[in-house]
Formats: C-alpha cells, structure tokens, sequence
C-alpha cells in the first residue's frame, strides 16, 4: 500500500506545472475504499486465504486425507497432551485438522467462484434481454424471477438438490440458480435506468448494434452495484454451500469441506470440541471477510447507497 | 381494491402451480414408483399393468393435472418408506416447527427492535457499536455452528439446557406442545435462539436504517421545533413510521424462519418436519418431500399475501395512489 502512494506522489510534482489533472479513477476509488478499516482488513484476510488455497499443498504440513492412526483426536498444540506437527489437532480418524483447513479453502473458494461467475454470467445475460426486448421476453423473466422470489432460497436450493440428488457440483447449481434474480434485477433495472439518456438515444441514431449498445454502453453503468453484489455473493455461496454440505446435502465425505467437516464433527462434541470448532471458526472469518469487503465496495464505488 | 387482491390471489395460484410443478418433477426424474412398489420376481408385463393402472403411461400433462387434483384436495398420497398417510406424518410434525418457529420470530422482533431503535438514536456510543459488530457476525455465522456453539456451552460444559429433543409434550387436541412443560420450555431456548439469531441481525439492522432515514425528516426536525419530548418525537413519531416496512419484512421472514427451521432442527435434533424431510431425502421417499414442499411453499405464499393485504391496510398512500392511477386511467 505504501509503495503505491509514493509512487502516485513521485509522479505529481513532474506535472505540477500544469493545472491538477483530476484523480485517476482507479485512485479515487482507491482513496475511498481504504478509508474503510474493516473492508482492507477484509481484503487482506482474503488475500491471505487465497494465497494458502494456491498452494495448500506446500504450506499444510500434511495431507488432508492420510490417516494417522496412532494420533486419534490429539488436542491442539498449545492443550495438555498437544504436538507441535498437529497445530489445530487431528480427527477422530487422525487426519491433521489444519491441513484439512487449507485444503478446505480451496474447495470455499472454488464454490463461491464458480456460483458467483455461473449467477453473474447467466443473470446479466437475461437482466440485458429483459430491459432491452421489453414486452413478452421482459414479462416471461420478470415473471418467473417474482416466483423464484415467492419462495424462500433454501427450500429452492433444497428441492433443486433433492432432483439433482446430493453432490457438490449440485449444491453449487442449486446456489448459483437461488442466487440468479438479484443478477437479473440489478441488470434490468440499470437497462431500463440508461435507455431513456441521451447518451443512449445518440449512439443508437449513430447506428450502434444492439451488442454494443448493450455491452459497451449500458453494462458499464451496471458495474458498480453488480461488483458489490458479487462479492457478498461469494459470502452467500460459501454459507449456503457449507449449509448444504452440514445437511448432507453438498460435499460428500471425505471431502475436506468446511461445512461437511463440521457434521462428521458433530458426535465427537463432548470429547473434541476442536473438531468442529476450527471449521466453524474458518467459515466465519472467510465470510467475514467477504462481507467486509462488500460493504467497503458498495461504500466506496456507490456513494449514493452509503447509510 | 378488489383488483388488487384479485390480482395477488392470481400470483400466489401460479407460485403455487409452479411448486406443484417442481412437486411433480422429483416423482417423474427421482427413482421409478413401480421399481419401489414391486419385488424382484414380478414380470415386465405386470410392471406394465402396474405402470397401466397407476397411468404412469398417459401424457405428462394428464399425470400432473391429476397430481394437482389430488394436491388440492389434501391427498398426497403414502410414504415410501413407512407406508403411512404423508399428510398424516406431516401434521404429527407440524406443531414442533411451528412452535419453534413463532416463538424464535418473537424474539427476533423483542429483542432485535429495541437494538434497532438504540443503534439508530445514538449511533455513536460504544454499545451501539458493540451491537453493530455482533449484527456483522450475526450475518456471517452459520446457523448450525451457532448451534453448536450454543450446545457446547450450554449443554455440555455449563450442563445447564438440554441439547437435543423436545422435552416432554402435552397433547391439546390434536396439536402436542411443548409450551406447558418445564422440560419443554427449557429445551426449546437454544433452538429458538439459533434460529431467531440471524433474523434478529437483520430486524435490527433494518429497524437501524429506517430510523436513521426518519429523524432526518422534516417533520421530526418540527416535532422537535414543538417542542416536544424526546420520548414523544423517537417513539410516536419515529419509530412508528419505521413499523410499516419492519411489519413487512418480518412477516415474510416468518416463512423463512419455518424453512431455515430445517437446520436448526437437524442440529438439536428436533422432532420437527425439517428433520422429516431430511430423513426423506436420504431414504427417497419422494411422496413426504414433494409434500413438505409443497406445505412450506403454502405457508410461504400465504403469509406473503396477508402481509401484502395488511400493508395496503395499513399505509394509506397506497390506496390513494391506486385510485388516483386507476381515475387517471379511467
């Protein structure tokens, strides 16, 4: 962060001759979202479980599926009877928790990104044809989005799995199709919002195909709320994905998912309470963090929505 | 006024035609009824004859015309698994999630309000910001690591509450409560607490923004100008402007609150019909979950439509706007 400030700084006084150029956007943006403590502290958690989901294989100390046998539900390294090579403990069937942890990221990570892009491509693609060919396409989208909207999310997500039968890929089909009207809406409504400008009205006399129109002039407007909706997004996903997942419903054993893991957990709570501890705590900080970070953006790329 | 609630009956037939449509898919793509029904030592031509009378052969639309019929009037046919009424299993379990439900609804609203209306008057007090940060976790905890949580402190190192069950129950009629025992009271706290938790986060957050946007209106600022008391300007004239929408939200949290009810009571194992159709779906007994389904969605679509008919009672811009379109248009 530093180093970026006094290389912007450095660049000033070469222009000072001349009148203040205005801040660059991505600056200005920059300024803003940093003011927020929360969302930077929320952007480096972020980074950081990032950087051990890419490489969780050299940084967990052990593999997440090998058993060892002989240190059944050791305690973690700072209780009575601890050691240092299982930092978080071991699993009533001796697998090294932290290493489970990390390995666990990759999966949290993958299905937020996976829901998020799945929703965010498929619910800006129809958010664009309902605003743009109004009447029947608008009506036939708008319509089913009222009922998607009429029911609530986890029963949808629910029946959606109950039909696809329990798995991972399914629990994130069913999210990512929950999740859909929020995309469609956001998009439609900032469709509808630019269609009646000038801007537009100009371009589209200067012979401007519908794609462009759409794409280069209209869906940039859409951005700001559409980023921030993204990035809660990734918090729904992976609390929907590991609620699935406690149910039986998402990942199946072993998988080293969070949510999975926290229901093997559950029988071993009177003797263990690390088991189920530490997954817990890892969804809640990665969430967290998420949530952080969108409050950030939406502050910092909105400043109309800011409370 | 009667256009309008005609038209809202409309939307919640179609939500409920679409749900029956959903209903109807499991039976069609999950598992074969007749491989369920037979043994292994029944020929192609009896499943045929079974297939014939069950009208497994006619057209999909005849089959879910029919499915509808039978729905609508209460049938839904027998489980799987336990051979028994699904409706019949179903109503056994209904009083458990209901109970748990409206009494965690309950304490959202008592609890979640008064945060609200604190975090909104003096937004810059320590024990607001405190409240704040517990409703930034409220939102990312999950609901069952809640529960469990409550069940490790509560349960087994203090050893104070129950962890799992009901209690004991008294029958009233057909409907058993848990409300009327000591027993039965002590072990509903900790799932209604996990449940209501989340709501209670957004009921204050949302009671919070509502007031925040109110006291900067025109007619506190005059109020003030009255030189009325403080108590009179937040409670009578603030926060009641804040209900409408609150009411609202609130009530169409109370149909989620009965589907998220399906976690919490596989974390305290209670003997609800969440728990009923998590046993359904691992068994496929496809009759109790496209039933559970459905009811949930009934519920659901019902309250949406109270709560919808309630604020067209309750805030009288909307009728004035309805009549002056409907006279513009006229």
């Amino acid at each position: 962060m530093a180093t970026i400030d006094t290389k912007i700084d450095a660049d000033v006084p070469a222009v000072a001759h001349e009148p203040p150029a205005p801040p660059s956007p991505l600056r200005e943006f920059w300024e803003r979202f940093s003011e927020n403590r929360g969302a930077l502290i929320g952007m480096w958690v972020i980074v950081v479980i990032t950087v051990l989901a890419v490489f969780a294989d050299v940084v967990a100390p052990h593999s997440p599926t090998q058993q060892f046998a002989q240190f059944q539900l050791l305690p973690p390294a700072w209780q009575e009877g601890g050691q240092l090579s299982f930092f978080l403990g071991t699993d009533p069937v001796g697998r090294d928790i932290l290493s489970r942890l990390i390995h666990g990221a990759r999966f949290s990570l993958f299905i937020g990104l996976v829901v998020v892009t799945l929703s965010l491509i498929v619910g800006v693609a129809l958010g664009l044809f309902a605003g743009f060919f109004k009447g029947v396409v608008d009506n036939l989208i708008m319509r089913t989005v009222d009922i998607m909207m009429a029911l609530p999310s986890l029963l949808l997500a629910l029946a959606v799995v109950a039909i696809l039968g329990p798995s991972l890929v399914n629990a994130m089909i069913a999210i990512a199709i929950v999740v859909l009207p929020q995309y469609i809406r956001i998009t439609r409504a900032a469709v509808l919002a630019e269609m009646t400008k000038e801007y537009v009205t100009a371009s589209r006399i200067a012979g401007a195909s519908v794609f462009r129109l759409m794409f280069i002039n209209i869906l940039p407007n859409a951005m700001a709320p559409l980023i921030v909706q993204a990035t809660l997004g990734f918090s729904t996903a992976i609390l929907d994905a590991a609620a699935l997942g406690f149910l039986g419903l998402g990942a199946q054993p072993p998988t080293p998912e969070w949510g999975t893991m926290l229901a093997d957990a559950r029988e071993f709570i009177r003797r263990a309470w690390w088991v189920m501890t530490f997954p817990g705590l890892a969804i809640l900080i990665t969430v967290l963090a998420f949530n952080l970070m969108g409050d950030g953006l939406r502050d910092a790329l909105d400043p109309r929505l800011k409370k | 006024m009667i256009a309008f609630v005609l038209r809202r009956l409309l939307q919640a037939v179609v939500v409920m035609l679409v749900v029956a449509l959903i209903a109807f898919l499991m039976f069609k793509f999950v598992g074969d009824p007749v491989a369920q029904m037979v043994g292994q030592e029944t020929t192609i031509a009896e499943r045929e004859a079974l297939r014939e009378r069950l009208g497994l052969n006619d057209p999909i639309i005849a089959q879910f015309a029919r499915y509808v019929a039978d729905v609508a009037q209460a049938d839904f046919g027998l489980s799987f698994r336990t051979s028994q009424p699904v409706d019949t299993m179903l109503a056994e379990r209904l009083p458990a999630t209901l109970e748990l439900a409206i009494v965690a609804a309950l304490y959202a609203l008592v609890v979640g309000i008064p945060m609200g209306v604190y975090t909104g008057l003096y937004p810059n007090t320590a024990l607001s910001r405190l409240f704040q940060a517990i409703s930034l976790a409220g939102i990312s905890l999950p609901t069952f690591f809640v529960g469990i949580l409550l069940i490790l402190l509560f349960g087994v190192v203090l050893g104070w509450l129950p962890t799992f069950g009901r209690g004991e129950t008294v029958q009233v009629g057909w409907w058993s409560t848990g409300l009327l025992t000591v027993s039965g009271l002590k072990s509903l706290i900790l799932p209604a607490f996990t449940l209501g938790m989340f709501q209670l986060t957004l009921i204050m957050r949302l009671v919070r923004s509502e007031m925040l946007e109110v006291l900067r209106t025109d007619y506190i600022k005059f109020a003030r100008a009255r030189g009325l008391t403080n108590r009179s300007v937040h409670f009578g004239h603030a926060l009641k402007n804040t209900l409408v929408p609150v009411i609202t939200i609130t009530g169409l949290q109370l149909g989620s609150i009965i589907a998220f009810a399906i976690i919490t009571e596989a974390v305290f194992q209670w003997p609800g019909m969440g728990l009923l159709f998590l046993q359904a779906i691992q068994f496929v007994d496809i009759p109790v979950m496209s039933t559970y389904l459905i009811l949930i969605s009934f519920f659901f679509v019902v309250i949406n439509l109270i709560v919808d008919l309630l604020y067209y009672a309750v805030d009288p811009r909307l009728r004035i706007d309805r009549t002056a379109i409907s006279s513009a248009a006229g």
